[in-house]
């Protein structure tokens, strides 16, 4: 045996457990066995320079992981024993959980599927094992998430049939062509949108707000599954910077590429977000902080620090930085708005803030609310109470990129909407901004493909053409009791049981009048 | 007499999700079913994958394979997430006990020179067959498209990650932790002839495209003889050699391929069950595989345990296979 006497560090010995595995091939090509690492062209010139972001055995990962899921399935137990759903703040919370599990959980299980497929694509080991240990992970995290809400779909509308909905629901191709437009890209450009700039930049700004709005709620279920997650989260928060600096460590030429997908990826992320913005700012009744707050403690404070650490790299901060940090007062009312007025086609309901809530919204965006969204919310309120609860039964007009409604607006002028078009093979393409212009323009062959839930609707590919039947049949949003109004639904009235309180009638008979 | 703590029971207002309802009825469902059962994207995709455009993404037409349901083929353990490391948690708190037994008693280190050159030659190459299992089935995990499927795939994936790591371990006790005896075993997997046919048969299943003929290959063909091979032939062989407390440190691999037949058959008997065309396909997979894997193990097994023993291993494989209506060379006709 050849002399070698020095024992191994931890960091030699997790090489010698997980990438020395691995070896040089000469049976096959490398690039027959690794097709997909070069197509997108970042140049990796040497993987052994890849620093492990984690050092997790299986053995340690099987012994740390049931500890966690023993005491996780522990509270869902007691949770479901004891009726936990009767101890949240209100009914009207648990519309957060149906935008969670229709919209978030099956982008758990999308990239479960991701990661796998990138855990095999890499000629890396190291990057490999990482990934790897991340699919995993989310299939965890999506099938928790199941079980966490399995209690709620018991006892509450509109969480019955998340992952169909998710493939089909018009809102809900906002966040599924997110994640699919990732999965279609390379491997590199998979792991810069999803582990960077979705994990690393904005994890704080979808993942934890629903978390925390659990912990605000009373949601014992769904608060003990985030904590069990954090450690896994923050496993895959390492994983992102490392897959940062390692691309732009490795060759000069991969910065413009990474800096592009970087702007892409943010811009998408940002639009994507709003959802979670309007969860923040109105389906919480315990709310856990304003949405432009979050977004200045987490993307400008934590972010701006963030790219200045990378500026060393010949990184800018994202493209249209400056739009997204004022639209910041904007986006949670625009989009609770377009979700009131459409609040026949979702899985959820809506409803018009309480006087305190508003009052509430009227500090916290003290130079927007009252001038843009408070006038118009009262008078939706008064025409509820007036028996004329609006619905819009036009179509809106979707971005070909983010697939949201073209609701936002310009910078400079919140009311004016902010549309760009552009012509494209001879066909016309719409968008809610410059910043979902410039991502189609860079491909156009990929977003000309986008599956528009209104154009198909139009088109007849919803099993009709009217929207109660697309709502019912194609959806399977059950009619009068997961969609419509918040007051006087089913979910409000066995709350109101739950809580002992009669139904009041006055607000029941204004919303059967709107229906 | 028993006591009785009276609770607040409240009537659901449905027993389980839509989509599990749909096909087990509304009633109170386990969590396998709920964590396993169609919470994957099926229609509708936006995009065409980048890398592989002729398809969509999770296109069940990655495999030559037609299933009416993928979801016909299920996990007779019943592995969800925290189902599967629960299991495995165990598992390795029994592993953990024997290295710790072996380490601290010396055992192999105090083997004879001859002895622990033979693992380090015949036994810790292994490992490199387990990462290559480990990327195999990393990318099925990627490709199937149910999740009663894709999760199977993951889970066996990081089990041969953990596998390699404890083969690993084995060269690191006998080396005294510095590495020598994995570099030494690694040169035999790249340059010793006897190693030669089976590296060469680990690259050529790193290129195979459709997955499922990649499961068949990898976890029916390869470990069907592998592991009965390495791990029951071989073990018995090396106590002969002097290194019996080896079989302490591979105990896990024969309790994990006893348990990894319960879903490897149970996934070939409906696949092949399910049309003619698929036992069709499943044969001629098998007939162009099973004697590659039996030749890449001849210069192992003539090394060891003798042709006899690699030919009783390969039986056992065709007579799995047999029970599928699956012919393998393995038993004459």
């Amino acid at each position: 045996m050849a002399v070698k006497n020095k024992k191994l560090n931890l960091k030699d010995k997790y090489q010698y457990l997980t990438r020395d595995m691995s070896w040089e091939p000469t049976y096959q090509k490398k690039e027959d066995i690794y097709p997909e690492e070069r197509f997108e062209g970042i140049k990796i010139t040497d993987w052994a320079q890849w620093e492990d972001p984690f050092r997790l055995t299986m053995d340690a990962y099987w012994k740390y992981q049931a500890e966690k899921e023993k005491k996780l399935y522990a509270i869902f137990d007691a949770f479901a024993q004891n009726n936990g759903h009767q101890n949240i703040s209100d009914a009207r919370y648990v519309n957060a959980l149906k935008l969670f599990l229709s919209g978030v959980s099956p982008l758990e299980h999308a990239a479960f599927q991701g990661y796998a497929k990138v855990g095999r694509q890499f000629s890396g080991a190291g990057a490999r094992v990482a990934c790897q240990m991340q699919a995993i992970d989310e299939l965890r995290h999506s099938q928790t998430q199941q079980h966490a809400m399995s209690h709620y779909n018991k006892h509450f509308n509109g969480l019955h049939d998340a992952a169909h909905m998710h493939d089909r629901v018009w809102f809900l191709s906002v966040p599924k062509s997110f994640f699919d437009d990732a999965r279609s890209a390379g491997p590199f450009e998979f792991l810069t949108a999803i582990s960077f700039s979705f994990e690393y930049v904005l994890t704080n700004l979808l993942f934890v707000p629903f978390m925390s709005g659990a912990a605000y709620n009373g949601d014992m279920a769904t608060v003990t599954f985030g904590f069990s997650a954090q450690s896994d989260e923050a496993r895959h928060m390492t994983l992102g910077l490392e897959v940062i600096k390692f691309i732009l460590e490795q060759h000069e030429d991969n910065v413009p590429i990474v800096q592009k997908w970087i702007d892409k990826w943010f811009w998408r992320g940002f639009r994507l977000l709003s959802l979670v913005g309007m969860m923040m700012d109105y389906m919480l009744p315990n709310r856990v902080m304003s949405w432009a707050e979050a977004w200045e403690v987490y993307y400008e404070q934590n972010g701006g620090a963030l790219f200045k650490d990378l500026e060393r790299y010949g990184i800018r901060p994202p493209k249209y930085q400056d739009i997204a940090n004022d639209a910041k007062n904007h986006v949670s009312h625009q989009a609770w708005a377009t979700f009131y007025q459409y609040g026949h086609a979702t899985n959820f309901h809506t409803w018009m803030p309480e006087k305190e809530e508003l009052d509430w919204l009227s500090e916290k965006y003290p130079d927007t609310f009252d001038k843009y969204y408070r006038p118009r919310f009262e008078h939706w309120a008064k025409e509820h109470a007036e028996g004329r609860r609006f619905y819009n039964n036009t179509l809106p007009q979707l971005c070909q990129v983010c697939q949201i409604p073209t609701i936002f607006t310009e910078k400079d002028d919140p009311t004016m909407l902010s549309h760009r078009q552009i012509e494209h093979e001879g066909e016309r393409y719409h968008f809610c901004s410059d910043g979902c212009c410039d991502i189609f323009k860079d491909e156009p062959e990929k977003y000309v493909q986008a599956w528009l839930p209104v154009h198909q609707i139009y088109q007849g590919n919803c099993e009709g053409g009217d929207v109660e039947t697309v709502v019912q049949k194609y959806y399977h949003i059950n009619i009068g009791e997961d969609n419509f109004e918040y007051i006087g639904s089913p979910d409000h009235k066995r709350w109101l049981s739950i809580k002992g309180k009669s139904t009041d009638e006055k607000a029941e008979n204004a919303n059967k009048d709107a229906a | 007499m028993s006591i009785e703590i009276k609770t607040n029971s409240v009537e659901p207002i449905r027993h389980t999700y839509g989509h599990i309802a749909r096909r087990f009825g509304d009633k109170p469902a386990t969590r396998y079913q709920e964590a396993s059962y169609d919470i994957e994207a099926k229609t509708n995709f936006h995009y065409r994958p980048m890398w592989d455009s002729e398809h969509t993404l999770n296109d069940p037409a990655r495999t030559a394979i037609r299933m009416e349901d993928w979801y016909a083929v299920t996990d007779p353990r019943q592995f969800y997430y925290g189902a599967y490391v629960g299991n495995r948690a165990k598992m390795q708190e029994a592993t953990e006990s024997s290295f710790g037994f072996c380490e601290k008693r010396n055992l192999l280190t105090r083997l004879p020179e001859e002895t622990r050159k033979k693992l380090l030659r015949l036994l810790v190459p292994l490992r490199h067959v387990e990462l290559g299992a480990n990327m195999n089935n990393s990318k099925i995990a990627g490709d199937a498209t149910a999740t009663t499927v894709a999760q199977m795939h993951i889970y066996t994936g990081m089990d041969r990650l953990g596998i390699g790591q404890y083969l690993s371990r084995i060269a690191l006790m006998i080396d005294g932790n510095t590495g020598a005896g994995l570099d030494e075993s690694k040169g035999y997997w790249m340059d010793d002839n006897l190693w030669q046919p089976m590296r060469k048969l680990v690259e050529d299943t790193l290129v195979v495209d459709d997955w499922f003929e990649l499961t068949l290959v990898q976890n029916i063909l390869m470990d069907g003889i592998l592991y009965p091979l390495v791990y029951d032939k071989m073990d018995q062989w090396l106590e002969g050699q002097g290194a019996e407390d080896v079989s302490m440190l591979t105990e896990f691999m024969r309790d994990w391929y006893k348990e990894s037949l319960r879903w490897t058959n149970a996934m070939v008997k409906v696949v092949a069950g399910e049309s003619d065309a698929n036992r069709e396909m499943l044969q001629k997979w098998i007939d162009t595989w099973e004697p590659q894997v039996y030749d890449a193990l001849k210069p192992l097994a003539q090394a060891s345990v003798g042709i006899e023993a690699l030919d009783e291993a390969r039986a056992e494989l065709a007579a799995r296979l047999k029970k599928c209506s699956l012919q393998s060379q393995g038993v004459s006709a």
